[in-house]
């Protein structure tokens, strides 16, 4: 008897689709209500490091140059105190088979889908993402559906999510668009239900197992290139992959770089909002994925998600959409390589974090990307305008998000704002606890710790100023 | 009038409005959830018909026919004066601090 795909019917299979879609029982990692045994779901992957290096390497992927943005650096240094402003690297990324530190992932979960004996591969995402697990299911002989929220009720798309979109379907891939919503999760579970696929999710431990080259990768090309290692890396982030993985790396290839996050602030912007969707001028790296998976990375598409960027990060850091957007220009204009805005994020706070560093120090920032039409810094502001946003070249801290891009009248207006972290890894403490919905253990508490980076004495004292001890 | 093998794209309704039970904002609990693909008709039909498609994969849906051929048309953009001055200013401050390539 065909089974019953109405939406209640495909959520309520959910847990059952998403375990044989991933060949990964997840329920062998929970340890109690509230904690899991993290390491255990990253080893299950069963690839070292060296044997996903091999995997990338085979497939056009990793080993990317580290340039020196030589001119960005003495940009910086005019703005900083005397004897200050860090040398500031780029691991060029978009050197990658399509274009994005995404191939790393990619070329992990299609390999681990093909090991499996699996025909094809599914992913959720508008984002690079989707062009990489294309490019990797076209690499490695597997079928490929990416599944993209894309449109507003009015059908007019995001020019970057559009471009996307083509990149998908150049790679041999079929493109499932939807208007804005969650339940996103529906057609994707109902799709996968239909087709066997596997889900090559962002969040798998075999997607994040694949960035930790890239973080490794630094740390060996600054020992190798300067004879020293890098004292601070910047990861753009959204769900958390990149500041997972690349720490992992880092600490892997045993260097203890402080390793800063940073998204673009559209704080006041609802996600989920079909009037907002279009009111945004980037489509990721921003506080709106960036804040809800570091305070519970528990709610993608698999049960526990590999990216916990808060038991990794040291610093959280935001900047406006109008630094990144002019960023973008500065790599073109003074370092003579164009690439898509997205993985500028990092730049554009790299720019303002290396004024306060020492010249002798290395900062590093983990990421670029493919740029190509939709995917730019020109159609982004100009569909910007064409949304009622006013575009202008003035103080970025003026910009406010869905009514501007602030454009900074001067380099010298660069300035990152520090998000509070410990406020982040409390919330996070308070929803793992919330959503289990029991008294926390002593070994509860510690994973809790770990969770966050922090010791037991700041959980207990979260938990004891919420009643939840 | 498209023909039986033609690469079009389809359109459907996944969810009515009414129908959406997740928790979301008031403006898009009051849209439909729609849904869009492409593939290869299964037979000849014209623009607003009900139709099957073989998608790229292989996988048969169903759909309104909305577009025959369909094409990108996404491009760079309009002018955005605002990106020449900030090029301007660039090339100004690379004049006097002096390139190091």
């Amino acid at each position: 008897m065909a089974l019953a795909k109405d939406y209640a019917s495909v959520m309520g299979r959910s847990n059952d689709i998403q375990k044989d879609a991933l060949g990964l029982d997840y329920a062998e990692f929970e340890t109690s209500p509230i904690a899991f045994d993290y390491e255990k779901l990253m080893t299950s992957t069963g690839y070292t490091l060296e044997e996903v290096n091999r995997i990338q390497s085979q497939y056009g992927v990793g080993n990317t140059p580290l340039l020196e943005a030589r001119n960005i650096t003495k940009l910086a240094r005019k703005y900083a105190k005397p004897g200050y402003g860090a040398r500031i690297f780029i691991k060029d990324e978009a050197a990658n088979a399509s274009g994005s530190f995404k191939d790393r992932r990619a070329a992990c979960a299609v390999y681990h889908a093909k090991k499996l004996g699996y025909k094809g591969v599914m992913a959720a995402t508008s984002g690079n993402y989707g062009a990489a697990v294309a490019s990797q299911a076209a690499i490695q002989g597997l079928k490929c559906i990416i599944v993209q929220e894309c449109y507003d009720s009015k059908g007019v798309g995001q020019p970057e999510i559009v471009e996307k979109a083509r990149k998908c379907e150049a790679l041999g891939a079929e493109v499932v668009q939807l208007t804005v919503g969650p339940e996103l999760f529906y057609s994707f579970l109902s799709i996968l239900e239909d087709t066997g696929y596997f889900n090559a999710s962002l969040y798998s431990p075999f997607g994040i197992a694949g960035i930790d080259t890239l973080g490794y990768e630094i740390v060996q090309q600054c020992r190798e290139k300067l004879g020293k290692d890098p004292d601070m890396v910047v990861c753009t982030t959204a769900g958390g992959g990149m500041v997972t993985g690349t720490a992992r790396g880092v600490r892997k290839a045993g260097c203890d770089a402080q390793v800063v996050s940073a998204s673009i602030d559209l704080s006041g912007l609802s996600m989920a909002s079909d009037v907002d969707f279009n009111k945004k001028s980037c489509t990721t790296g921003h506080t709106g994925f960036g804040v809800p998976y570091a305070t519970d990375p528990d709610h993608s598409d698999v049960p526990r998600s590999a990216a916990r960027p808060l038991r990794y990060m040291d610093r959280y850091v935001t900047i406006t959409q109008g630094e990144v957007m002019y960023m973008t220009e500065m790599l073109a204009q003074l370092e003579g390589i164009e690439r898509g805005p997205a993985g500028q994020t990092a730049l554009a706070a790299a720019f303002s974090l290396a004024q306060e560093l020492p010249e002798d120090n290395i900062l590093v920032v983990s990421e670029t990307e493919y740029t190509g039409a939709g995917k730019h810094v020109q159609p982004q502001l100009d569909f910007a305008k064409q949304n009622g946003i006013d575009v202008r070249i003035g103080d970025p801290k003026e910009e406010v998000p869905g009514k501007s891009v602030v454009l900074p009248a001067s380099p010298a207006l660069f300035k990152y704002k520090e998000a509070d972290v410990d406020h982040f890894r409390a919330s996070l403490i308070k929803k793992a606890v919330k959503k289990a919905g029991v008294k926390p253990t002593e070994s509860d508490l510690e994973f809790l710790a770990e969770e966050t980076k922090k010791d037991v004495d700041f959980v207990k004292s979260v938990l004891e100023k919420e009643g939840l001890l | 009038m498209a023909k039986k093998g033609d690469w079009v794209r389809i359109h459907s309704v996944v969810l009515k409005a009414e129908e959406r039970t997740a928790k979301l904002p008031e403006d898009t609990q009051a849209c439909d959830l729609e849904q869009w693909t492409k593939g290869f008709l299964l037979a000849d039909a014209k623009l607003g018909d009900e139709v099957e498609v073989e998608t790229a994969v292989g996988r048969i849906e169903k759909g309104t026919l909305i577009d025959e051929a369909p094409y990108y048309d996404h491009s760079y953009g309009k002018f955005v004066p605002e990106l020449i001055a900030i090029d301007k200013q660039l090339r100004e401050e690379m004049a006097e601090i002096g390139g190091d390539k």
